[in-house]
């Protein structure tokens, strides 16, 4: 076999292992642990009756071992069922399949503003070592890291949507324009395709507060990596030699330097949506953005267990798939990789 | 015999003195160890009661309520000051037993190898394929919403990063000559770990965990600001960010709680930071790599 289609089937065999054991994880941590679903969604009076609580428990197939719940399951997964949400009383699967759009597209604007400006201050700061830029982006990248970004979100609403009425307030567009008819589920991009330039404007308006805030921790990280990998590319003996023929320092820049640096940089991004998916759990309550991370909140403090799994479930597997196509990507561009 | 490796031992040791004299490391010692003081000295400092419901409710920042009062009537100064007897004690806790479980494991893993190795790197791959607060809020929410269960879903997602790394390190020093000559004098293996493969992981652990005590605060505070943490009358700083979004006018509830969690993060990064940069290059890619 070629050694890149080895090295692709190998990634993806690898990554279906993985998400074998996501299942098996978020099926164990919402059942062996002390919460009583039973508890969380009948109330006390519904408890204190015995035939109620084992028809719940019936209902809920409780009431078999739990290999067998498991087998369930998995056996609903592949078939596209995710159990019924005990909160919302509707397949979780309608449930996630309504939500995931939004937090995809409030992260996916978050991880293009961190990696345009993430790669932007990190190139700065290599080139400007140890000079007042890159001290300065040094600490700022700092402060990124640090900042509380459910504390952040707040404040972000208040000075710029509250106080100054720079930016418009909660929710994906404006009410009163309604949302433009569904093909991606990405408000954005539907606009585009619909022509409602106004519903665009609208949502990208309302997009770029909680963009902002999100990516601010993943700017952090991004400029921190992308000096390191520079700086490392820079004292190549092929970027020496480049500059002694006197090629002028942008060629250098982009066609010798960033071109060896993205590989790092990729694997770094990959890694850094799983903080930003993260994130979406934090920021989207403030916003009232309608996306996985709210009703991730909602289901986990209600012990509803199939929502638990589902949000748990998709957000891993959308987590490796991203970290897959890094990896595969990471394979094409450096044949190095492939050979290990 | 030689225990240790001399060129790691020589690099930390020798660069510190520098490393330390630098705006970035002085200012992150002064916060540590100012918030430090803070927790210690809060009943002596604190003008309040942190619970006591006596001051005009929601009342501006002004003189005798510096911070302003929450919807409670209570001095938010004394109740952020109060905080860091929550948050700064059970962050370093979280963060030591991380190391200690993460380390043990993970150099358990390198040292043995086989299935031993397989079965622990397993395990602390499943946990890095979900993003972590996703998973500590899953782990949180079954355990039940308390602030002992929230330290323990971050523990459920921080040990890995150590156990990686351990491994890694271990891995790099199993086959020297000054571990095996250890083993051939006769070492149990818990003397080995401890005397020859333990001096060669601390350092680039201790930078990883500097860098982690931040982490660990952000996740802690954010598991309580969602309600899965600290209790309603304990001043956790995130649980008192969520009562600030209740009242949205009164921006101080939230603000001064929110940015007692930044510098306290802030200090803690700039230390590691330093640390980070004080280690030699090796080791310090050794973490970078394996940490993220």
């Amino acid at each position: 076999m070629h050694p890149l289609a080895r090295f692709l089937v190998r990634r993806v065999l690898l990554a279906v292992l993985m998400a074998w054991g996501i299942t098996l994880v978020t099926f164990v941590l919402t059942n062996l642990v002390p919460g009583d679903p039973v508890a969380a969604n009948l109330g006390q009076r519904a408890m204190s009756d015995p035939a109620i609580v084992s028809q719940w428990r019936a209902e809920h197939g409780l009431d078999r071992p739990l290999w067998q719940q498991y087998l369930l399951y998995l056996q609903g997964l592949v078939q596209g069922d995710l159990g019924m949400s005990q909160q919302s009383h509707r397949p979780v699967s309608q449930d996630l399949a309504e939500f995931v759009p939004a937090t995809l597209e409030l992260a996916g604007a978050a991880i293009l503003v961190s990696l345009v400006l993430g790669v932007a201050f990190g190139v700065v700061a290599a080139l400007r070592r140890d000079r007042l830029p890159d001290h300065a982006l040094r600490v700022l990248s700092l402060i990124g890291i640090s900042v509380p970004t459910f504390w952040l979100a707040l404040v972000a609403f208040y000075v710029f949507f509250y106080r100054l009425q720079l930016t418009p307030g909660s929710g994906r567009v404006d009410v009163a324009l309604g949302l433009a008819p569904p093909v991606t589920g990405l408000q954005t991009v539907d606009a585009l395709l619909a022509g409602r330039w106004d519903i665009f404007a609208s949502a990208a308006g309302h997009l770029v507060t909680p963009a902002l805030v999100l990516a601010l921790y993943t700017i952090g990280l991004l400029t921190r990596f992308t000096r390191s990998a520079v700086l490392e590319v820079l004292g190549q003996d092929y970027v020496r030699a480049a500059r002694a023929k006197g090629l002028p320092g942008r060629t250098i820049l982009f066609r010798y330097v960033l071109r060896s640096a993205l590989v790092p940089i990729i694997t770094v991004a990959g890694l850094a949506f799983g903080s930003l998916l993260s994130g979406t759990v934090l920021v989207e309550a403030i916003f009232a953005w309608p996306g996985i991370g709210q009703y991730a909140y909602k289901s986990a403090t209600t012990l509803d267990l199939p929502a638990v799994m589902g949000v748990g479930l998709v957000v891993g597997v959308v987590y490796l798939v991203i970290n897959l196509i890094v990896d595969v990507l990471y394979g094409v561009i450096d044949p190095r990789v492939r050979l290990q | 015999m030689r225990r240790r490796d001399p060129l790691a031992r020589k690099g930390l040791l020798r660069r510190l003195p520098e490393a330390w004299r630098q705006p970035l490391a002085v200012a992150g010692g002064v916060l540590a160890v100012a918030w430090i003081v803070i927790a210690l000295a809060a009943p002596v400092l604190a003008p309040h009661d942190p619970l006591a419901q006596e001051l005009p409710r929601l009342a501006p920042p002004g003189p005798g309520h510096w911070f302003g009062t929450d919807q409670l009537g209570r001095d938010i100064l004394s109740r952020v000051m109060y905080g860091a007897r929550v948050s700064i004690p059970l962050t370093l806790l979280l963060v030591a037993m991380s190391v200690l479980i993460g380390g043990l494991l993970g150099a358990c893993a390198g040292y043995f190898g086989r299935w031993v190795d397989e079965t622990i790197m397993r395990v602390a791959d499943l946990v890095f394929a979900f993003p972590t607060v996703i998973l500590a809020m899953v782990v949180a929410a079954a355990l039940g919403a308390s602030l002992t269960n929230a330290v323990l879903a971050v523990l459920v997602v921080a040990w890995p990063a150590y156990a990686r790394v351990t491994r890694g390190l271990v891995l790099g020093v199993r086959e020297r000559e000054f571990v095996l000559s250890g083993r051939l004098l006769g070492f149990s293996v818990w003397r080995s770990l401890r005397v020859d493969v333990l001096p060669n992981v601390t350092g680039p652990v201790l930078v990883l965990a500097t860098l982690d005590i931040g982490t660990a605060l952000l996740l802690l505070s954010g598991l309580s600001f969602l309600g899965l943490g600290a209790k309603p009358p304990s001043p956790e700083w995130g649980a008192m960010v969520a009562s600030g979004v209740e009242v949205f006018d009164s921006w101080w509830v939230a603000t001064f709680p929110g940015l007692a969690i930044l510098t306290v993060v802030l200090a803690f990064n700039f230390l590691g930071d330093t640390l980070r940069d004080a280690l030699d290059p090796r080791t310090a890619r050794a973490i970078k790599e394996r940490a993220l």
